[in-house]
């Protein structure tokens, strides 16, 4: 998958907890709790979509390194190349 | 037309889900309505046969209009006579006396395969009369924005947060003008409940994960069990305990305001199933797709500040409710464990109650209940 697929797949899991994003607006390195105001619900919400998404799992550990676009997109792209999906 | 909030007069009717003709049964969703708190999704509460409506799409209807006739089961066709359904300005109770059989409504949300926007927009596109259907989204999966709405029209003055303030003024009002309230705060040690679930959360696969959110929820849910006084409605000057525990959940909102929709029986609830519901009330209290009932029939509010609070709160009751329930953020401080100082992480409680109903005795003993529940997480 490469990484604009990727950005796309976030950004979806993302819409389906923050229905009004604006993507223009959304800055890649800068967290979504700080920007969209997203409580810990969405965020386990968001993080779930991923993990069905892509059918990797997640540990709960790693929830930091999912909380930014740039963050997420090279985060799913290291787990994506260790462990293809089936 | 049903009331979805004490201070809730009108409601506009946003399209109708079902056809004359079809069998609906109970929990069905029927229509959808557009209100101050955004776009809700209407139940049947009866079965029976759709028979006609009597409300068109874009209709601003008063609380307690009818807005449909439903046939009942061995019903003949045409029943003349209609009852208004939901009595106007009062939440329905649950188990509410039976209803006319010509049995109208409740209501719901933007349903799937319809115009995908998002609860601001909607309502936005509803001030100024814009049509949804004809705009093309510019937000993720097609999603139609606040922006998108507010470009396709030429101004526009009173957005949705006045219309939410309105709602959320009104019933502070009326909750601070009749109810008497008084009010008590604890401190929980969560650090047992916390590792617990940090154990838990270890073994669990990512859908199944939970919060601790979760947690408090249903230790306040199987608190209640003691202390039916801190749930149920104020009604006609009396009380009206309610022997199923809804618990309402403040949800705030991004666009502003909140709201507090109830996960049914949460007492009775696993709590991966209390969690599961969480996560999807308020999924769906983002993307509108509230339910009637799920407005309308908390019988107890919970309001946690989670991660980016304070440390304490003094929440405000919400009419006809007699009790809510709040929580602070979680802290590390010192504290004492056996005769020693130790970090801990902990939670501040807070009850406001209606003196009407209840005195701080026994209020006291309802939260401490909450904190010794709290202490034994995985009995919960």
């Amino acid at each position: 998958m490469t990484d604009e697929e990727l950005r796309k797949l976030v950004l979806n899991a993302l819409a389906s907890v923050v229905p009004e994003l604006e993507e223009a607006t959304l800055v890649a390195d800068k967290s979504f709790r700080d920007q969209l105001d997203i409580d810990s619900v969405d965020f386990l919400n968001y993080v779930i979509a991923l993990h069905e998404a892509l059918k990797i799992d997640i540990p709960e550990a790693d929830d930091p390194q999912l909380s930014t676009l740039n963050g997420a997109v090279a985060y799913l792209g290291r787990r994506l190349k260790k462990a293809p999906s089936p | 037309m049903p009331s979805l909030g004490a201070d809730m007069e009108a409601g506009t009717l946003v399209e109708w889900l079902k056809k004359p003709g079809e069998r609906v049964v109970r929990g069905d969703i029927i229509a959808v309505v557009e209100t101050q708190k955004g776009a809700i999704e209407i139940e049947v509460f009866e079965p029976g046969t759709i028979e006609t409506f009597l409300a068109e799409p874009g209709q601003k209807l008063a609380v307690g209009t009818v807005m449909a006739l439903i046939r009942g089961e061995g019903e003949r066709a045409a029943a003349a006579v209609v009852t208004p359904v939901l009595p106007a300005r009062e939440p329905a109770l649950p188990g509410a006396p039976a209803r006319a059989k010509a049995a109208p409504l409740v209501l719901p949300l933007p349903p799937a395969g319809a115009v995908h926007a998002s609860p601001a927009a909607r309502r936005r596109a509803t001030e100024l009369d814009v049509d949804l259907a004809k705009l093309r989204g510019s937000g993720p999966g097609g999603a139609i924005t606040l922006a998108d709405v507010e470009g396709s029209a030429i101004a526009g003055t009173a957005g949705p947060r006045e219309a939410m303030r309105e709602v959320i003024g009104a019933a502070m009002a009326r909750s601070k003008r009749e109810i008497p309230h008084y009010y008590l705060g604890d401190t929980i040690d969560l650090e047992p409940a916390l590792q617990w679930l940090e154990a838990e959360n270890l073994k669990r696969p990512v859908p199944e994960r939970m919060l601790y959110s979760v947690l408090l929820l249903k230790a306040v849910a199987l608190a209640l069990h003691g202390f039916p006084e801190f749930n149920g409605f104020w009604i006609d000057d009396g009380f009206r305990p309610s022997a199923r525990v809804h618990l309402g959940v403040a949800v705030s909102l991004r666009q502003g305001g909140l709201i507090a929709p109830a996960i049914h029986d949460a007492d009775r609830l696993a709590l991966p199933e209390l969690m599961a519901a969480l996560r999807d009330l308020v999924r769906r209290a983002r993307s509108g797709g509230l339910r009637s009932s799920e407005l309308s029939d908390p019988t107890i509010t919970v309001t946690s500040l989670g991660e980016q609070g304070t440390e304490s709160l003094f929440p405000v009751i919400y009419p006809p409710q007699v009790a809510i329930v709040g929580f602070g953020m979680v802290v590390e401080r010192p504290w004492v464990v056996a005769g020693a100082v130790v970090p801990r992480r902990l939670v501040s409680s807070s009850l406001a109650a209606d003196h009407r109903v209840s005195d701080g005795h026994r209020g006291a003993r309802f939260l401490s209940a909450v904190g010794r529940l709290l202490q034994e997480p995985h009995t919960l």
